[in-house]
């Protein structure tokens, strides 16, 4: 890998930051009474954009906008401005890391989107919350905006097929409400809530959210390892792996993902419980095994569609030999265009001949004398890899992945040498099960957990 | 702007950590309270709705048939100091403490230094009227244990990274 081209500046970024970081500042304040420094602001985000087919309308949202007469039509303007940022944030980006890495890429066009329509009454509900929230401004939010969020969500939770826009919004809102009032509040995510912000004031666009066209699989799936994503409601683990078409076509990489609504006091191995009936691959990484999959619906961006009944168990698999052997000829899948944020960027990539540097909280590894920061709080709790394990690693199977100025790995697996021996551990290696004694300790207080939730709702629920 | 708020992945609600249910299943600290569901210690289809107020410590617990708290006359009952026990368990005493602004010193900074700060000022009973939406507010949090996973992608969960921080 060449780590070089992940630490040298990347031309334009810091100008389109710029751009996004004015307008994020706008929201912090909020619309309803604009101040010359936000209509300053708001001008150049459509100044950033006068090169694209949005120049017009968001250069008409901007100076609504500035003059206190914002429409949810400007809002959503404003929000498709930044989105189109920083997804060419996300593509220089992207540019960036295919050189690093030297991997090719999947040349399929991105097909025309198909899927069923939602509910538009639903979408209109949670994007008027939103514009109220714009408004209002982060420094503006009190409980009383914020509980508005409730029943929409409660409403889009029920719809199967709104689930981004649901897990999203209840995400958002519970981080919104914890930080209630917010005049008071000693510091904001100014990126992070403007990021939410617009993303879902896009997903309540008819068909914003649809999946790209989905294709079938047949072959070999290698499993590389296991990201977990949680919030206090909601949970996902995405298994990245490599497949291998039974036709002899170019191996890529996919992801497989099983994601839930969760109550907040479902933590540690009560994820995997919640989602390992779902996904029978959460075993075979736990096994070690690879999985054989018989036309296994798979989206252009390469996210398999799980179905249990379309994959058998098969032949022992050691990531670390995948990552090895077949990683490096795997190709990438292109980004559906309104995924594209640099949050977004996963790609797995195999470290090895690293140094570490342990800085106490922050370590990081010297690749070919560049410094990569590690991501080692991404690690699930419920699982053997811990931050002094990556520390005293010798190779990583990591997610690289970029934030806040930087690039980082974020470790699936290391390998460590013990008396001469590479031995790995895994990061999702708990996700089917487990018989490590802290496992069990683990499963059966969150057995214990779902048991009481399950029986005061057979109780009281249903009265 | 400091890296944390340019950071698009920070971590702004720390995790719950994980706690026995059987006694409180249910705590929470909203609507500028602490408030929560206690199980019943002598009927399984009762349990008690319990609340104390941000600021003032006004305190209220009764059943979810609504009918009023035995222990809860003038001071605070069994169910409350339960809750605060658990609340303090699940999302730590500082928290908890800025969340019902009680000014406890290092040392007090547990469930019994908190509730007895508390009840030093000799906090008024609340009314009940909020006991209906804590208790709906527990329904609506049993109901997510009912809605079915999905395998379809949820991009936006990338915001959303796991911390690791409940071992």
């Amino acid at each position: 890998m060449r780590a070089d081209l992940l630490t040298d500046a990347v031309e334009g970024l810091d100008e389109a930051l710029a751009a996004v970081d004015g307008f994020d500042q706008v929201l912090v304040g909020g619309l309803l009474r604009p101040q010359p420094a936000q209509a300053v602001a708001l001008a150049g985000l459509a100044d950033a954009v006068a090169g694209s087919p949005l120049a017009g309308r968001v250069a008409e949202a901007a100076e609504k906008t500035a003059a206190g007469a914002a429409d949810e039509g400007h809002l959503m303007a404003l929000a498709a401005a930044r989105t189109a940022l920083l997804g060419s944030v996300h593509d220089a980006l992207v540019a960036r890391v295919e050189d690093a890495v030297g991997r090719p890429r999947a040349e399929e066009p991105a097909a025309a989107a198909s899927g069923v329509e939602h509910p538009v009454n639903l979408l209109v509900a949670a994007r008027g919350w939103l514009c109220d929230l714009a408004r209002a401004g982060w420094q503006g939010i009190d409980h009383e905006l914020v509980g508005g969020a409730a029943p929409v969500v409660t409403a889009l939770l029920s719809e199967p097929g709104l689930r981004r826009l649901a897990a999203l919004l209840d995400g958002f809102a519970a981080e919104l409400a914890a930080s209630c009032p917010g005049a008071t509040l000693e510091r904001i995510p100014v990126r992070r809530w403007a990021d939410l912000w617009s993303r879902a004031m896009l997903l309540t666009l008819p068909g914003a959210d649809r999946a790209a066209a989905v294709a079938e699989a047949t072959g070999r799936l290698l499993p590389l390892g296991v990201d977990v994503h949680e919030h206090a409601t909601a949970v996902q683990a995405q298994v990245h792996a490599v497949f291998e078409p039974a036709d002899g076509g170019t191996p890529r990489l996919v992801r497989a993902g099983v994601s839930a609504p969760k109550p907040d006091t479902v933590v540690g191995a009560g994820l995997w419980q919640l989602l390992r009936p779902h996904m029978s691959l959460l075993a075979a990484v736990s096994e070690g095994r690879a999985m054989e999959l018989d036309a296994m619906p798979v989206t252009a961006e390469g996210d398999l569609i799980w179905d249990d009944a379309r994959a058998a168990l098969g032949e022992s698999a050691e990531p670390f030999t995948t990552a090895r052997v077949a990683l490096p000829t795997a190709a990438a899948a292109p980004v559906t265009p309104v995924d594209r944020h640099p949050t977004r960027i996963a790609v797995p990539v195999l470290l090895e001949g690293y140094a570490v540097e342990d800085e106490g909280e922050r370590v990081a590894f010297r690749v070919a004398g560049e410094r990569l920061a590690v991501d080692a709080g991404r690690v699930p709790a419920a699982g053997p890899l811990t931050a002094e394990t990556v520390a005293s690693s010798a190779a990583c199977i990591g997610l690289l992945r970029w934030d806040a100025g930087e690039f980082l790995v974020q470790p699936l697996a290391v390998e460590r040498t013990v008396r001469k021996k590479a031995v790995a551990v895994h990061a999702g290696a708990w996700a089917g099960g487990t018989a490590d004694k802290a496992g069990v300790r683990a499963e059966k207080a969150a057995t214990d957990a779902v048991t009481v939730l399950r029986e005061r709702a057979g109780r009281l629920l249903r009265k | 702007m400091s890296v944390w708020e340019r950071s698009s992945t920070v971590r702004v609600v720390p995790p719950a950590r994980p706690r026995k249910l059987a006694k409180v299943p249910f705590v929470e600290l909203a609507d500028g309270r602490l408030q929560g569901v206690v199980s019943s210690g002598s009927d399984i289809g009762r349990v008690y709705v319990s609340s104390v107020e941000a600021g003032t410590y006004a305190f209220s617990c009764s059943t979810n048939n609504n009918r009023p708290c035995g222990g809860a006359r003038g001071a605070f009952c069994n169910h409350i100091r339960a809750l605060v026990g658990e609340a303090v368990l699940q999302y730590g005493a500082e928290r908890v403490a800025r969340y019902l602004k009680v000014d406890v010193a290092g040392e007090q900074a547990d469930a019994q230094g908190l509730t007895s700060a508390m009840t030093s000022t000799r906090p008024a009973q609340g009314d009940r009227s909020a006991a209906a939406q804590v208790f709906s507010r527990f329904l609506r949090h049993l109901a997510y244990l009912e809605f079915a996973p999905t395998t379809a992608p949820v991009p936006e969960m990338h915001w959303f990274p796991t911390t690791g921080a409940v071992a």
